[in-house]
């Protein structure tokens, strides 16, 4: 798929999200919107194989569980179930869940929540997939408060000692979190370093760049190590009154604010 | 019973080497205790399929799950204290909300790992992964029970939780004796009083049965090697043959097996109950039977016990 068509996509999602979340009366706005871009280019581009029938597919795994709207979104404009269910996140029954749970939704491959657990998952996916040479990649999705978590730097030893070059984190560098900002609650910087202190290998792009998105990724593809690629995201992308706000950081839109930034998505 | 001591954990590292050798999808994860969890004949081995991830608990539990979700039957080894003491949160979300085939296999439980003192004596282990859903709990007596514990976990598609420990105590159980999860197994049959128990401590429940006999009471012994889920249909049935009821086990009170077997009966046969354990206090340093002894878990306290809920 071409870049503009993978904007468009992206576009949809943000929109998908919006309707979800108003929908929903409550959920994470901000780091879901700024995603958008990152998804899009993962299950649109054609350079992830996420063919949920594929032994040897991909794995996409939700870290920072909480952006998971973005990936329901994603999931379903892929075709593995049906638009319309997007509508019964965090409601009552459905398969939706407000943090996602591997049960009955395809493409969940495993249950998250609390940030960094699914970190390990991903490492352990890889481990299995490198011993078996398989082809598959682990790509692992992280937020940046998330590295504030002991966890994390537990995973990076790991991943370096046994050179998990199918492992493919993308860090939402969008600098907020739920209380403010990340380097006021408890600096994370220099990130960057820090990952290549580790041993790993660390690329930095514009996280709302498709074209840099999927460069990354290819070169990431070919790394003989553990590879974080730090994606510079503004949080709540794409409408005005979210963006750039950590207050939205968990907050859903009401009705009428999802009208308002329906409106401003569809006219770009 | 034979006179050859040996620890469960014995017992566990020795099932390692023999289902390894069977089944190619076993792998086995260390947190830089690879001697005192028994595992290091497996490293030796099948150094391929043997993950040493470190001080790092909480990560081991993730890979697992992930390793687990990849095919894998992933053991995770560490003392009972570390896992699920450090990393019940990676447990409860990565491996039983996925219910991933992960086995959690933990030893120095209980007061019995002695000198090593309170802050390595795992007494809450049970109170913590009971409520967990989908998860198994088993605690073998001794090592061929344990034995037979690790060869059924692997059995089970699930997560599956043993609790193993650390001195050498004396084979209860025979080669020959059934071992099905969820299935008690009555060492002794009485009808007088029930003494239920878990782990190496059921030695205390036979020497002070042996004791009772003396004063003309006749205890059944049940070796509850599965505390979750219950056996209820045995316990039930002893209750109502003996109706009084003792839990004896190597941990808290609180939250154990005598919490288990309290729900149970509370609810649907009410008879006598006596629960001992650990009375809401932390362990210290000392040999295993003189902590026994001085945290009223020992045979003495068994049948005083016995003698208070018969008068």
């Amino acid at each position: 798929m071409k870049t503009k068509e993978i904007e468009k996509k992206a576009n949809l999602i943000r929109q998908d999200i919006i309707n979800m979340l108003a929908e929903a009366g409550s959920g994470h706005s901000a780091g879901s919107l700024g995603m958008a871009d990152i998804f899009a280019t993962i299950y649109f581009s054609g350079i992830v194989n996420h063919k949920l029938k594929d032994p040897d597919r991909d794995r996409i795994i939700l870290s920072n569980a909480h952006i998971c709207p973005a990936m329901y979104s994603a999931l379903a404009r892929s075709g593995y179930f049906p638009i319309q269910e997007l509508l019964t996140l965090r409601k009552i029954d459905s398969r939706l869940q407000g943090h996602p749970h591997k049960g009955s939704l395809p493409g969940i491959e495993s249950s998250g929540g609390p940030v960094a657990h699914n970190s390990s998952v991903a490492a352990g996916m890889a481990y299995v997939l490198k011993l078996e040479n398989k082809p598959s990649k682990v790509y692992c999705l992280v937020g940046d408060g998330e590295q504030q978590e002991g966890q994390t730097w537990e995973i990076a030893m790991f991943a370096a000692k046994y050179k998990l070059n199918n492992l493919i984190f993308i860090m939402d560098r969008n600098t907020i979190q739920i209380e403010g900002e990340t380097e006021e609650i408890m600096p994370i910087e220099p990130i960057r370093d820090k990952y290549r202190a580790f041993n790993w290998n660390v690329i930095e792009i514009d996280g709302h760049n498709i074209k840099d998105i999927i460069k990354a990724i290819k070169k990431a593809k070919k790394s003989k190590k553990p590879i974080m690629i730090i994606a510079k995201t503004i949080p709540g992308k794409g409408v005005s009154f979210i963006q750039g706000k950590h207050a939205w950081h968990g907050r859903a839109p009401t009705k009428e604010q999802a009208k308002k930034a329906l409106k401003e998505l569809r006219n770009e | 019973m034979n006179n050859i001591k040996k620890s469960t954990r014995d017992g566990y590292g020795q099932a390692l080497v023999k289902i390894g050798k069977e089944n190619k999808d076993i792998l086995v994860l260390c947190a830089d205790l690879t001697n005192s969890t028994r595992t290091e004949e497996f490293k030796k081995k099948f150094p391929k399929r043997f993950i040493q991830t470190g001080i790092a608990e909480q990560n081991m539990m993730g890979l697992a799950a992930g390793m687990a979700l990849t095919g894998k039957i992933p053991f995770v080894s560490s003392f009972a204290v570390f896992s699920p003491g450090i990393n019940w949160s990676q447990l409860r979300v990565s491996v039983c909300q996925n219910n991933a085939n992960v086995k959690i296999a933990s030893t120095h439980a209980g007061l019995t790992v002695g000198p090593d003192g309170m802050s390595h004596q795992a007494l809450e282990d049970i109170a913590m992964t009971r409520p967990l859903p989908n998860l198994i709990i088993l605690s073998p007596c001794d090592a061929i029970e344990a034995e037979k514990a690790t060869i059924t976990a692997v059995n089970h598609k699930g997560p599956v939780y043993i609790r193993l420990t650390r001195p050498k105590t004396n084979i209860i159980t025979k080669q020959e004796t059934e071992f099905t999860i969820g299935k008690a197994n009555i060492l002794k049959q009485g009808k007088d009083i029930t003494i239920i128990g878990h782990g190496p401590i059921l030695n205390n429940c036979i020497q002070a049965a042996e004791n009772l006999k003396k004063q003309n009471i006749d205890a059944e012994i049940i070796n509850s090697h599965t505390i979750k889920p219950l056996d209820k249909e045995t316990i039930i049935n002893s209750a109502k043959k003996t109706s009084r009821v003792i839990t004896v086990e190597d941990h808290q009170k609180i939250g154990g097996l005598g919490s288990a077997v309290a729900e149970l009966l509370s609810q649907d046969y009410p008879v006598k109950i006596k629960i001992i354990g650990v009375d809401d206090k932390f362990g210290e340093s000392g040999q295993p039977e003189e902590l026994m002894k001085k945290y009223n878990i020992g045979t003495e306290s068994i049948i005083q016990a016995v003698n208070e809920i018969l008068k």
